[in-house]
């Protein structure tokens, strides 16, 4: 199943909302999204994980090569929304303590 | 006495997903709760996309067999595959330090289920045996 993707830049924040089932059939479509916004540098990128009911490694590891991509220009890739068994994910591989996590998008972005 | 599933599906990306939501149904009827549920369906799902990346380097149509047991005191899933078999000395979970994309499936299977093993002596593919135990509450 391919995701929905939207996304939208405003005052050098990205809001990058993704809904579906991130898994390594559909985490490239991810991947693309992200490359896009990485290549634009834009400061500062929130994905928006509100829609998002499953997650694999190859999601998580979208994010991470987004995150640090992003570092290489001082911007940075933060997340939002997640689901319990999303975040279930991230705690299982640590990466809470590396990606900022937020409840929602306007808490992400406040909080710059 | 031991309920038994036996899903068959080629080795296509896009049929991971049908494959999640009949072990998620296994689960269910083992009695795992939703939690547990979700993590067994994230080990399962990475040693099959392991199966799709590594054994069959990408190739779809090639065969993936998920045998279930659900047994009185745990969930048995035995994986079998006819790709290139691992070299065993090869699979190891990196370490949670190192930040990078890549190579967290070995440690999520095996941070999920309480005992993973690789059949030995296999003259051709793959056998991954992945045992979890079932809540004593739900037995």
């Amino acid at each position: 199943m391919s995701l929905k993707i939207t996304n939208s830049v405003e005052d050098k924040v990205a809001v990058l909302k993704i809904a579906g089932e991130v898994d390594m059939f559909s985490s490239p479509q991810a991947r693309n999204a992200i490359m896009e916004l990485v290549k634009q540098r834009v400061p500062r990128v929130v994905v928006e994980l509100s829609g998002v009911s499953y997650m694999d490694s190859s999601g998580v590891a979208t994010l991470i090569e987004g995150l640090q991509l992003c570092q290489k220009y001082n911007g940075t890739l933060v997340v939002a929304g997640l689901r319990d068994n999303v975040r279930e994910v991230f705690e299982l591989t640590r990466l809470d303590k590396i990606f900022q996590i937020y409840k929602d998008v306007d808490t992400a972005k406040v909080n710059e | 006495m031991t309920k038994t599933i036996i899903l068959n599906l080629t080795s296509d990306p896009p049929l991971l997903s049908v494959m999640r939501a009949a072990v998620s149904k296994v689960c269910e009827i083992a009695g795992f709760d939703q939690m547990d549920t979700s993590k067994i369906i994230l080990a399962i799902d990475e040693a099959c996309s392991n199966i799709i990346r590594h054994a069959y380097k990408g190739k779809g149509g090639q065969s993936i067999k998920i045998t279930c047991k659900i047994k009185p005191t745990k969930l048995e899933f035995i994986l079998e595959d006819e790709g290139e078999p691992a070299d065993l000395k090869k699979i190891k979970s990196r370490p949670l330090d190192e930040i990078r994309p890549g190579g967290l499936g070995v440690y999520i299977i095996t941070s999920v289920m309480d005992k993973v093993k690789f059949a030995d002596g296999m003259e051709a593919g793959n056998r991954l045996i992945m045992q979890k135990s079932i809540p004593k509450d739900k037995k």
